[in-house]
C-alpha cells in the first residue's frame, strides 16, 4: 500500500476511506459493557471492518437479541438502523427485514445463551435456509446480566466462580452450523485483532448466512481459574488452522504463497480469501474436513480458531424465494395489487 | 312410521314449509371422498337460485374418522346451523346407530342397505340404497370405488328432492376443472343413485327443492380463501405462517393466489415472499422483521400459535411495528377441540403480551368481509404502526358461504408516516417516537433511507422520544400515555358498529363475527313468535366508539351474544364503560364446539327475561369475568 507521506501539513488529512467516510461514522453509542469485556474488542472489529469495506452504513441494518451481546449493535455504526429484538428470535426478526429488502446488508450479533440455549431453534432454521446474514456469537459461555449463570456453550468441567461445575456437554455452534448446511462458519477470539478483522471482511463478502463464533470472555463472571472461556484458557489453548488473508475486490494486491498450503476462495463479491498454511489436505469446501478438524481437536483439549468451511456458490434464501429485483418494500401499488380483472375472472371461477 | 298422512298439506309436522326449506346431514368417514360429493350437492343446489350453506363438522383426524356435513337449504336465506335436521344420509357405519338415535321424529334417513338402520325406530322415514352393489358396474377399477361411492348419495337425493341432474354434473365440473375423466364417473355414480331412488324409493317425505332466483351472479367461497384474496389485493408483500388447524387453508389460498397474480410478467419473479416457518414464533418474528422493513407483513394462525406469539406481539406494540395477524379461532384452551369453533381468543388477543397493551381487532362476520377486512387490516396497521388482528373462526373460515361478488378495492393503500430521505432533508430533524400530530402516532423511517437523519434503534427496552434506551420514570410514563392516545384515535378509524334500532325494541342484541346469522334469525323468530323486537348493534372492531354506549343507554336491557363461555366480549365491553351501561348488560353464550344456532339464542334471551326482568338469571348467562 502506498504511504506518501502529504508533503505541505498545513491542514491534516483526515482519513477516509474508498466511499469517502471518515471511521467515526462507523463508530456508535458508548459502550456500556465491562471495561475489558470481550465484546468491546469484537465491535471495533466491526466498525474497523466495514470501514475498511466501504460500505455506506445506510445501507446495512443490525440485529440483536437479549443480553450483553445483545447490546452491542449500539455501539458501531450508529447510521444504521438497529433492531433489538426478543429473547434467542432475531433471525426471525432479520429474516423478515431482509426479505423486505433484499438490498440491506444485514448483521446479527447474539450470544451464547441468545443463540445456543433460548435461541437454538431460530438459529438452526436460519442457518438451515442460509439467510444473507453475517451472524456473530459473542460467546463468553455464561449469562452476564443475570450474573454468570452457564449458557450451552459452556464447556464439560467449566467452574463458575462460585465453584458450582458443569456437567453438562457444550453445544458447538461451528459444528452445528456446518451440519445444518450454513455456508460461512469460522470461529474467532476477540483478542485477535488480526484474524478477527480478516474474518469479518470476508464475511461481509459472503452471500449467505455467515456464522461467525467469537470467544469473547466475561470479565466479570467468567475469567477465573477453572474457566475455558477465560484469557488465559484461550491463550493456552488456542492453535490456528492456518493464517486468514483477505484481498478486497477494491484492491489489486498480489499475495505470494507456498502452493499446496493455500486455499485461494473468491467471494460473492470478487474478494479472494486466502487461507495458508492449512493442515495438509485441508479443504475448507469440503464440510467433512471441518467436522473432522473440530471433533478431533476437541478431543485434544485444543480450542481452534479460523475459517473452517466456505461455500461462495450456494444461493442465499432471499435467492431461492425468487423475490423480484426491487426490494419488496417499496413496490408500487400497481406492482402488489393485481387488476380489476383479476378480481373478476376469480369471482366468475367461484359462481 | 310417520307418513304423508300425519302431515299437513306443505307444511311437516312442525310447521316448517318443505320446500327449500330444510336441512340434510350427511355423515361419513373422513378420507373417503365425501367433500367432493357434499359440495356437488351444495352447487346444484345453488345453482337452481337456493340459498344455502354448507358447514364442515369433522375431526382432527387424516383418515377413517368419522365427519358430519351439514347443507341447511333456506329459501329465506336464514344460513345459520340448525339444530334439527331434516334429512340424515348414514354413510358411516361406526356411527350410524347413533346418529339415526340422535334424530327427532319425522327425520328422512337415506342409509347403506345393508346397515338395517330401519330396525332401529319406526317413527323415522328409511330409504334404504345398495350402495355396494350399485357403485360396482360403474365404477369398474376396485380401488376408485371407495371414492366415487358417495357420489351415489347424490344422485338419489337430486331424485327425492327434485334437484336437477343437469345441475349436479355442471357442479361435478366445477368441482373438478379439467379432469373429464373424474366428472365422467362421478356423474355415472350419481346417475346409478338418481336412477335407483327411481325405480326403488316411492316418495314418502315432502321435501323438495324448487328453482329459484335467489343466488344470480352469487359465489360460494370459504373464509380463508376470502381472507387470502383481500390479502393479495391489498398488496401483501410478506406472508410468514405456520400450517395450524383451522387457519393452513389461508396459507395454501394466499401461495395458489399469489403464484398466479402476483409474478412479474417479464422476469417471472415474486413480488411477494411467502415462508412457512419453524414455528409461529419464528413465523410473527419474520413479519415483525418485515413490517419493520417497510413490507406489508402478515401472518394467520389460531388459538395455539396467538399463545406463542404473545412476546412478539408486545415487541411490536411496543416499538410500534406493524404487523397484520389473522387468528382463525378454534377451541381452546391448549390443543381443545382443533377442528371446532370458538370466539375464544377475544380477550387474549385484545391485550396479548405482558404489560399494559391493547391491540386493534377487526370482527368480519361474513367471506365479503374477510376480504374487506383483510385490506384494512393491512391500513390500520400502516397507519397505526401496531398489531392488528382480524378475528375469524373456524366456521368462517373453513366453511362455504354464499356471498355477493368481492368488489374490486379502489381506495390507494395507506401506507402511514413514513419519513423519505426527502422528507427527512426538508424537516431538518427526526424523533422517532414524538407526537407531531397529537394522534399520538409518530413517525417512522425505514433502514435503507439515505439520510443521516434516518437511522434510529427500535428496542423492546425502555426509550425515549429519540429512541434512545431510557429507565426514566417520566419517559417511559410519557410514551405509554401516548400509546394510549394512539389506541384512542383509532376508536374512529376502525370500522363502526352496524346497528339496526327498531323504534319499539326495549331489548337490543350485541354481537360480532358468525355468531351474525344466528342473531339475525333469533331475532325474527322473536319478533314473529314471541312478539319481542329487537335491536341489534354488530361490532365490526376493537376499540369500541361512542356509538355502542349510545346503543346501550337506548335500550333497557342488551344481551352481547357470543361463542365462548366466559361472555369475552362482554367483559371487553365492561372495561370500557361504567356502572350504568354495565348494569345493563347480559349475556348469551354458546360454546360445544358447533356454530351458535338462532334456536340458542331465543332461549337464552327468552329465559332471562321470563327469570326475572332486571336481575341476572342463573342458568342462560355465563360467568362474565372482571364482574
Amino acid at each position: 500500500m502506498s504511504t506518501e507521506v502529504a508533503t505541505a501539513p498545513a491542514t491534516k488529512a483526515v482519513k477516509v476511506n474508498r466511499i469517502g467516510l471518515e471511521i467515526t461514522t462507523y463508530r456508535g453509542k458508548k459502550t456500556t459493557l465491562c471495561a475489558g469485556c470481550g465484546h468491546n474488542a469484537i465491535t471495533e472489529r466491526i466498525i474497523d471492518a466495514f470501514y475498511e469495506m466501504g460500505v455506506d452504513p445506510y445501507q446495512v441494518a443490525k440485529f440483536s437479541g437479549i443480553g450483553c451481546s445483545s447490546k452491542s449493535p449500539a455501539y458501531f455504526l450508529e447510521s444504521a438502523h438497529g433492531f433489538n429484538a426478543v429473547h434467542g428470535r432475531m433471525p426471525a426478526v432479520a429474516t423478515g427485514a431482509l426479505m423486505a429488502n433484499r438490498h440491506l446488508v444485514g448483521i446479527g450479533v447474539s450470544g451464547d445463551g441468545d443463540t445456543a440455549s433460548i435461541g437454538i431453534g431460530q438459529f438452526v432454521h436460519m442457518m438451515r435456509r442460509n439467510v444473507p446474514l453475517i451472524y456473530i456469537i459473542e460467546d463468553n459461555g455464561c449469562y452476564g446480566l443475570t450474573k454468570g449463570q452457564f449458557s450451552a456453550t459452556a464447556d464439560v468441567g467449566s467452574k463458575l466462580k462460585t465453584g458450582v461445575v458443569n456437567d453438562l456437554p457444550a453445544i458447538d455452534t461451528c459444528v452445528l452450523a456446518i451440519e445444518l448446511g450454513a455456508t460461512f462458519v469460522a470461529r474467532s477470539f476477540s483478542g485477535d485483532k488480526k484474524q478477527l478483522l480478516a474474518i469479518l471482511k470476508a464475511a461481509i463478502s459472503h452471500r449467505g448466512s455467515a456464522m461467525i463464533d467469537v470467544i469473547s470472555p466475561c470479565v466479570t463472571f467468567n475469567d477465573h481459574d477453572g474457566s475455558t472461556k477465560s484469557y488465559s484458557y484461550v491463550k493456552d489453548h488456542e492453535e490456528f488452522l492456518g493464517d486468514v488473508s483477505f484481498v478486497p475486490f477494491f484492491e489489486d494486491i498480489t499475495i505470494e504463497y507456498e502452493p499446496g498450503t493455500t486455499k485461494e476462495v473468491t467471494m460473492h463479491d470478487g474478494s479472494r480469501l486466502l487461507l495458508s498454511k492449512l493442515p495438509e489436505d485441508y479443504d475448507p469446501s469440503n464440510p467433512i474436513h471441518a467436522l473432522r478438524l473440530l471433533t478431533e481437536s476437541k478431543h485434544r483439549g485444543e480450542l481452534v480458531t479460523g475459517i473452517f468451511y466456505v461455500n461462495a456458490e450456494s444461493k442465499d434464501f432471499i435467492q431461492l424465494l425468487n423475490q423480484v429485483d426491487e426490494p419488496l418494500n417499496t413496490l408500487p401499488i400497481e406492482r402488489v395489487r393485481p387488476g380489476p380483472q383479476a378480481l373478476e375472472e376469480l369471482m366468475e371461477e367461484l359462481k | 312410521m310417520s307418513t304423508l298422512s300425519s302431515r299437513n298439506g306443505g307444511m311437516t309436522s312442525n310447521g316448517q314449509t318443505a320446500v327449500n326449506d330444510f336441512n340434510i346431514h350427511v355423515a361419513t368417514v373422513n378420507g373417503s371422498g365425501s367433500q367432493t360429493s357434499n359440495m356437488v350437492l351444495l352447487r346444484s343446489i345453488f345453482q337452481m337460485g337456493i340459498p344455502v350453506c354448507g358447514k364442515n363438522l369433522f375431526p382432527s383426524n387424516i383418515q377413517g374418522l368419522p365427519t358430519w356435513f351439514t347443507i341447511r337449504v333456506n329459501k329465506n336465506g336464514y344460513i345459520a346451523r340448525r339444530e334439527k335436521n331434516d334429512i340424515l344420509v348414514a354413510m358411516n357405519p361406526e356411527t350410524a346407530q347413533e346418529d339415526v338415535r340422535k334424530q327427532e321424529p319425522g327425520t328422512i334417513v337415506i342409509y347403506d342397505e345393508p346397515l338395517n338402520l330401519n330396525q332401529l325406530r319406526d317413527d323415522l322415514i328409511f330409504y334404504p340404497v345398495p350402495f355396494d352393489t350399485l357403485v360396482k358396474p360403474v365404477c369398474p377399477e376396485a380401488k376408485l370405488r371407495k371414492l366415487v361411492r358417495n357420489m351415489i348419495y347424490d344422485g338419489a337425493l337430486a331424485r327425492l328432492l327434485g334437484i336437477d341432474m343437469a345441475e349436479v354434473e355442471k357442479a361435478l365440473k366445477q368441482q373438478f376443472k379439467k379432469k373429464a375423466k373424474a366428472v365422467q364417473l362421478n356423474f355415472e355414480a350419481a346417475k346409478a343413485g338418481y336412477q335407483f331412488a327411481g325405480e326403488n324409493l316411492p316418495k314418502q317425505d315432502l321435501f323438495r327443492v324448487e328453482r329459484m332466483n335467489e343466488t344470480q351472479g352469487k359465489i360460494i367461497i370459504d373464509g380463508n380463501s376470502a381472507a387470502a384474496m383481500g390479502s393479495m389485493f391489498a398488496g401483501v408483500t410478506v406472508f410468514t405462517w405456520y400450517p395450524i388447524t383451522p387457519s393452513s387453508s389461508l396459507g395454501e389460498a394466499l401461495i395458489e393466489y399469489t403464484k398466479r397474480y402476483r409474478i412479474d410478467p417479464q422476469t417471472k419473479q415474486a413480488t411477494f415472499a411467502i415462508v412457512q416457518a419453524e414455528d409461529e414464533l419464528a413465523a410473527i418474528g419474520m413479519a415483525i422483521g418485515a413490517g419493520w422493513a417497510g413490507a406489508r407483513a402478515m401472518t394467520a394462525t389460531s388459538g395455539p400459535g396467538i399463545s406463542l406469539m404473545a412476546e412478539f406481539v408486545g415487541l411490536a406494540y411496543y416499538a410500534e411495528i406493524p404487523v397484520v395477524i389473522f387468528d382463525i379461532q378454534r377451541v381452546g384452551p391448549s390443543t381443545g377441540l382443533p377442528t371446532r369453533t370458538m370466539q375464544g381468543d377475544i380477550l387474549f388477543a385484545a391485550t396479548l403480551s405482558h404489560g399494559d397493551t391493547k391491540h386493534p381487532m377487526l370482527l368480519p362476520c361474513s367471506v365479503e368481509e374477510c376480504f374487506i377486512m383483510a385490506g384494512e387490516a393491512f391500513d390500520l396497521a400502516e397507519e397505526f404502526q401496531t398489531p392488528v388482528f382480524v378475528m375469524s373462526d373456524l366456521d368462517l373460515g373453513m366453511n362455504y358461504w354464499m356471498s355477493d361478488p368481492f368488489k374490486y378495492p379502489d381506495k390507494p393503500l395507506n401506507r402511514g408516516k413514513v419519513l423519505s430521505a426527502a422528507d427527512l432533508e426538508r424537516a431538518g430533524k427526526f424523533a422517532r417516537y414524538k407526537d407531531i400530530d397529537g394522534d399520538g402516532i409518530p413517525y417512522r423511517t425505514l433502514p435503507g433511507t439515505k439520510h443521516s437523519l434516518a437511522p434510529y434503534f427500535t428496542r423492546g427496552s425502555g426509550h425515549n422520544e429519540r429512541a434512545g434506551y431510557s429507565e426514566r420514570p417520566e419517559d417511559y410514563k410519557n410514551n405509554v400515555d401516548r400509546l394510549t392516545r394512539k389506541f384512542d384515535t383509532a376508536r374512529q378509524r376502525v370500522p363502526g358498529p352496524v346497528i339496526d334500532e327498531k323504534p319499539q325494541a326495549e331489548i337490543g342484541l350485541i354481537g360480532y363475527g358468525t355468531s351474525h346469522w344466528a342473531i339475525e334469525e333469533a331475532r325474527d323468530r322473536l319478533r314473529d313468535e314471541h312478539g319481542m323486537p329487537t335491536s341489534y348493534l354488530r361490532l365490526r372492531a376493537y376499540p369500541f366508539n361512542g356509538e355502542v354506549r349510545d346503543f346501550i343507554h337506548k335500550h333497557r336491557r342488551v344481551f352481547v351474544v357470543e361463542q365462548n363461555r366466559d361472555a369475552q366480549m362482554h367483559s371487553l365491553l365492561k372495561l370500557d364503560f361504567g356502572a350504568a351501561e354495565i348494569e345493563k348488560l347480559r349475556s348469551v353464550c354458546y360454546y360445544d364446539g358447533l356454530p351458535i344456532t338462532p334456536a340458542s339464542i331465543v332461549r337464552g334471551i327468552l329465559s332471562d327475561e321470563k327469570a326475572a326482568p332486571g336481575a341476572r338469571p342463573v342458568e342462560a348467562v355465563a360467568k362474565v369475568l372482571f364482574a
